[in-house]
């Protein structure tokens, strides 16, 4: 289709705003003597231009508010980007309605966080997984899909007597199993992860990431994996996105993030992470508190907690800009040489 | 004698077909001051020990066995009125979710001095000045706004302060807090983390600190309880069971996580999955997932050892310390 | 290739698994449920079986004899072995009457609430699945048509009906007509139900890997969403069995529900009502009582059911 250096997922300047208002009457308020319409939006992406690569897995980071759970559904479709665009292999895929995007779901799937709600609790685990493959290949007989969902259930180390089953009867290690083989069950290329282990035990944390490691090599997968967990981050990621208020403050090798990560936020949460040695150093301290999505601050969002702002970074947002080593960065100090 | 001790507590759940062990053989004890912290996955029977030490196991469940010694006093055994008078006072809990907890109708200052005025004979004005102090105490800024407003104007991080601050208010002995930071962002979690460490030495406060992330484990607390399938199975400085975990289970746990591997290896994992509390195998629970299982493994429970500092229950550290023994 | 072994093996029949299961435990532990559940049982089979054990064709009038009117129930003085409850004010067996009578009203009851539960199901899931303009519509038309009383509307739109077709006609319309008026009024109970229920399952994420995967809304609307929505439905039916047989019984004491040569349970109160204080209490007493019975043991059947699959209450 395209030169295979094109991005598989291509990001542009994307936007998302939701009204929290009400609809039209709750808006409509009465001040100062006449009629006005109060709208009031939760910004939640506010310009995030990010390439994945074929064959990589882009984490995306950051903590509660970030957009980062947004980015993920508005790249799948499940939400409509107020602004910018999302291409997949060179062409546009967020203007087009639910029939056009067929062809595109089943080269782009998704795994969910919660173990116990992203599975159908009315549906035994066999239709849960037969039914992807009827949809997406009509030609294929009954024994063809029965066939298909055994040789992923094979590969993800599920028994074939769980078929019969209901989800309620697993736990959420097992589940979150099923959920990645209903993702791999139409073969695709590009695999959105939202939050995939967060809701799981330690050691199930590590069976399920090592599942979703071998199903990249076994099947040349591209992820795009959305975490707060940064120890899962350095394991696991090849390049990493580090978000904050619906921007992107970082975007790096995984190696390069954590050796030597150069935005102010990013280095408040990479000591944050609480270390098993007893020798770590103290978390940097953040002034301020986090504020909402609600009423973004003017400038870097980041401003009113970073230790480095100056009054430019009050009045300019400051954009991504490509650094010698290849890491991309938006922070005026570092662009003005501060850091 | 300990402040608080707890001498081989036994918690049951009575279910339609017989009873369901959660808590088998629990044992420890904590002084004023010491900071202890409990591990497990879930379904270990962690916050089952918290709950059966303020007896707030509800029904079907109950304790079976055991005591729960505190200032000598057995909390399993008590009236209910006598229990009131700790629960909140001397001994304080603090939860996981600081927006269940909070009653999300009435301001932070009027359930502080609720709070406050349920164990003292004071006045609202007296219970409003020491809520003030408490919320300074846990650095909050402008406390005295902060006692007018509701629980949904404040952030997560604001809110689980205020929590510290309301489990603080009676002067306690010792504050029991379940998973803390589990729902807390990274950089939150930090500063709450620093914050019952300073309050604890401080208020010279007991704590006992539920969680699964051995992270936090490692940087909070002095001594280690790590718990799998209701039982103890290994006990002793943090430290220790950091740097050089005895027990199998414990070893995997650690080596489960993503800093233990370089990059782009596979992760270590520990096959399997806990056993669920009615389905516990005999012998050893953890013999289905162990690779350095001995035929008494299947057959007995293993009894506490000591190695090190530690007290572990495992028969291959058992026969490794009789081995030593004998040379 | 697994090596995750799942607890005991799976019971092996559909009944032994449904003997395990939370709903038949809550059951057998339950008096009132199973009690409440054999007197329901009893009406349907008497109901279903009314023309073969019968003693008498109450719609038979060659059979009638004007003597036989008003004979009181057999254990009363003036009582008769043929006619075990007495006789009507036209002489037709009471028993009889009323087996035929709970017959039409079981009918009219369950066929009514299985209208209402359609249509209430169909614009419940697509005002809670698409929302917007389309919830804003379909709710508001639920709302108007909720602020006129069932009984009101049903009087109207039958008067209506019965002046505009004669009284013969009606007569073999009734049926269908009830059901019809009954079904039709009652439809946003369930709506209204349904649509909270869907709002609440169209946020989790197997609706999202449903949509992800590409299913259209049609799909996942009756596929995914309305098995999980079947819970409350369950619930509100049995109650609404029990109106609307209670709907029935009053549109027909009132002379517009069904015709007295075909009465239902109701029109037989009706009929009887005059002669309440002239001495034959029993034309209107003892139907009245078996009403009053079958809408109680619904009720409580109901109320169990509600608290059984409740999941909140389970934690328990």
């Amino acid at each position: 289709m395209t030169e295979s250096n094109t991005p598989l997922l291509q990001i542009r300047d994307l936007y998302k705003k939701f009204s929290i208002s009400g609809d039209f009457l709750d808006q409509i308020k009465f001040e100062d003597g006449k009629l006005t319409r109060k709208q009031e939006f939760v910004h939640a992406i506010n310009g995030v231009t990010i390439d994945v690569q074929r064959g990589e897995a882009l984490c995306v980071v950051g903590e509660s508010g970030c957009g980062k759970s947004t980015v993920a559904r508005t790249v799948m479709g499940l939400l409509k980007p107020t602004d910018g665009s999302v291409s997949y292999d060179g062409e546009r895929i967020d203007n087009l309605s639910a029939r056009q995007l067929l062809p595109w779901r089943r080269r782009m799937q998704m795994i969910f966080q919660n173990p116990h709600a992203s599975l159908n609790p009315r549906m035994r685990i066999h239709q849960t997984l037969e039914e992807p493959v009827a949809f997406h290949n009509p030609s294929y007989s009954t024994a063809q899909c029965k066939e298909k969902v055994q040789e992923v259930m094979d590969s993800v180390g599920i028994a074939s007597s769980w078929g019969e089953r209901y989800p309620h009867e697993f736990s959420g290690g097992q589940r979150q199993r099923i959920s990645i083989a209903r993702a791999l069950v139409v073969d695709p290329e590009f695999i959105v992860a939202d939050e995939p282990i967060s809701a799981l035990d330690v050691s199930i944390q590590a069976q399920v990431l090592n599942l979703m490691m071998d199903a990249q090599e076994q099947r040349n997968l591209t992820y795009l994996f959305i975490t707060h967990d940064l120890s899962v981050v350095e394991h696991f990621g090849t390049r990493v996105a580090v978000m904050y208020l619906g921007t992107v403050c970082e975007l790096a090798k995984t190696s390069t993030l954590f050796s030597s990560p150069r935005h102010p936020y990013t280095k408040a949460l990479l000591s944050a992470i609480p270390s098993l040695r007893s020798d770590a150093p103290k978390p940097i301290k953040l002034q301020g508190e986090v504020q909402t999505p609600v009423n973004l601050p003017t400038g870097c969002v980041f401003h009113g907690r970073c230790p480095h702002a100056n009054d430019r970074c009050s009045d300019e947002i400051p954009l991504l800009k490509m650094q010698t080593d290849g890491t991309q960065v938006a922070c005026h100090a570092v662009d003005e040489g501060r850091l | 004698m300990a402040l608080l001790e707890v001498k081989n507590l036994e918690v049951q759940f009575a279910l339609r077909n017989g009873a369901l062990t959660a808590l088998r053989d629990v044992s420890f004890s904590l002084e004023r001051g010491d900071r202890l912290g409990i591990v497990g996955e879930s379904g270990a029977g962690k916050s089952v020990a918290a709950f059966a030490i303020l007896n707030l196991i509800s029904k079907p469940g109950s304790i079976s066995n055991g005591e729960v010694l505190f200032e000598g006093q057995d909390l399993s055994k008590i009236s209910a009125e006598a229990l009131r008078d700790i629960r909140g006072n001397k001994i304080s809990m603090i939860f996981q979710d600081p927006m269940m907890t909070l009653n999300p109708v009435l301001t932070i200052g009027d359930q502080m001095v609720e709070c406050l005025q349920a164990h003292r004979n004071i006045s609202s004005s007296d219970a409003r000045a020491i809520a003030l102090q408490k919320l300074q105490q846990v650095q909050i800024p402008s406390p005295d706004k902060r006692l007018d407003a509701y629980p949904h104007e404040l952030s997560g991080g604001m809110r689980q302060r205020v929590i510290i601050a309301i489990a603080l208010l009676l002067d306690p002995a010792i504050i029991i807090a379940d998973e803390p930071t589990t729902a807390l962002d990274v950089t939150i979690q930090a500063e709450i983390m620093e914050l019952l460490i300073s309050l604890c030495e401080f208020n010279n406060v007991g704590l006992i600190l539920i969680t699964h992330d051995l992270g936090v484990v490692s940087q909070v607390t002095q001594r280690t309880i790590v718990m799998y399938a209701g039982r103890i199975i290994e006990q002793g400085p943090t430290r220790e069971i950091i740097n050089d975990a005895q027990h199998p289970y414990t070893q995997g746990l650690i080596n489960a996580l993503p800093q233990q591997t370089i990059p782009g290896q596979r992760l270590n994992q520990i096959r399997g999955s806990m056993p669920s509390l009615d389905a516990i195998p005999n012998g050893c629970a953890f013999n289905p997932r162990c690779d350095y299982t001995l035929d008494a493994c299947f057959t007995q429970l293993p009894s506490y050892v000591r190695s090190g500092g530690c007290s572990v229950a495992c028969h291959m550290v058992a026969q490794q310390q009789a081995d030593l023994n004998h040379d | 290739m697994s090596e995750e072994t799942l607890a005991a093996p799976a019971p092996v029949t559909g009944w032994q698994k449904f003997k395990q299961s939370h709903l038949y435990y809550s059951f057998v532990s339950s008096k009132v449920a199973m009690v409440s559940f054999a007197v329901f049982a009893v009406y349907v089979v008497l109901a279903i079986l009314a023309p073969l054990i019968a003693p008498y064709n109450p719609y038979d009038l060659a059979m009638l004899d004007i003597m036989d009117s008003e004979i009181p129930p057999v254990w009363q003085p003036d009582g008769e072995d043929r006619f075990f409850l007495g006789t009507d004010a036209q002489g037709r067996d009471m028993l009889s009457t009323i087996l035929y009578g709970t017959r039409i009203s079981l009918m009219i009851g369950i066929c009514a609430v299985i209208l209402q539960a359609f249509i209430g199901i169909v614009v419940g899931l697509c005002a809670g699945y698409f929302g917007g303009k389309i919830d804003n519509l379909l709710m508001r038309i639920a709302d108007i048509q909720l602020s006129f009383s069932t009984l009101m509307v049903a009087i109207v739109v039958l008067a209506v009906f019965q002046a505009a077709f004669g009284a013969e006609r009606y007569s073999e319309l009734a049926l269908p007509m009830l059901i019809l008026v009954i079904g039709i009024a009652e439809w946003p109970q369930y709506a209204r139900t349904v649509r909270a229920t869907v709002l609440a399952e169209k946020h989790k994420e197997y609706v999202d890997a449903a949509r992800v995967m590409g299913f259209r809304p049609m799909r996942i609307m009756v596929r995914h969403i309305l098995p999980n929505s079947l819970s409350p439905i369950l619930v509100i039916s049995t109650v609404q069995v029990a109106n609307a047989i209670i709907s029935e019984a009053s549109l027909s004491f009132l002379g517009l529900g069904m015709p007295v040569s075909e009465p239902s349970l109701g029109s037989l109160i009706s009929s009887g009502f005059d002669y309440i204080f002239s001495g034959s209490w029993w034309i209107t007493t003892i139907p009245a009582i078996v009403l009053v019975l079958l809408v109680l043991v619904m009720n409580l059947l109901g109320d169990w059911l509600r608290d059984v699959l409740n999941p909140k209450l389970n934690k328990g």
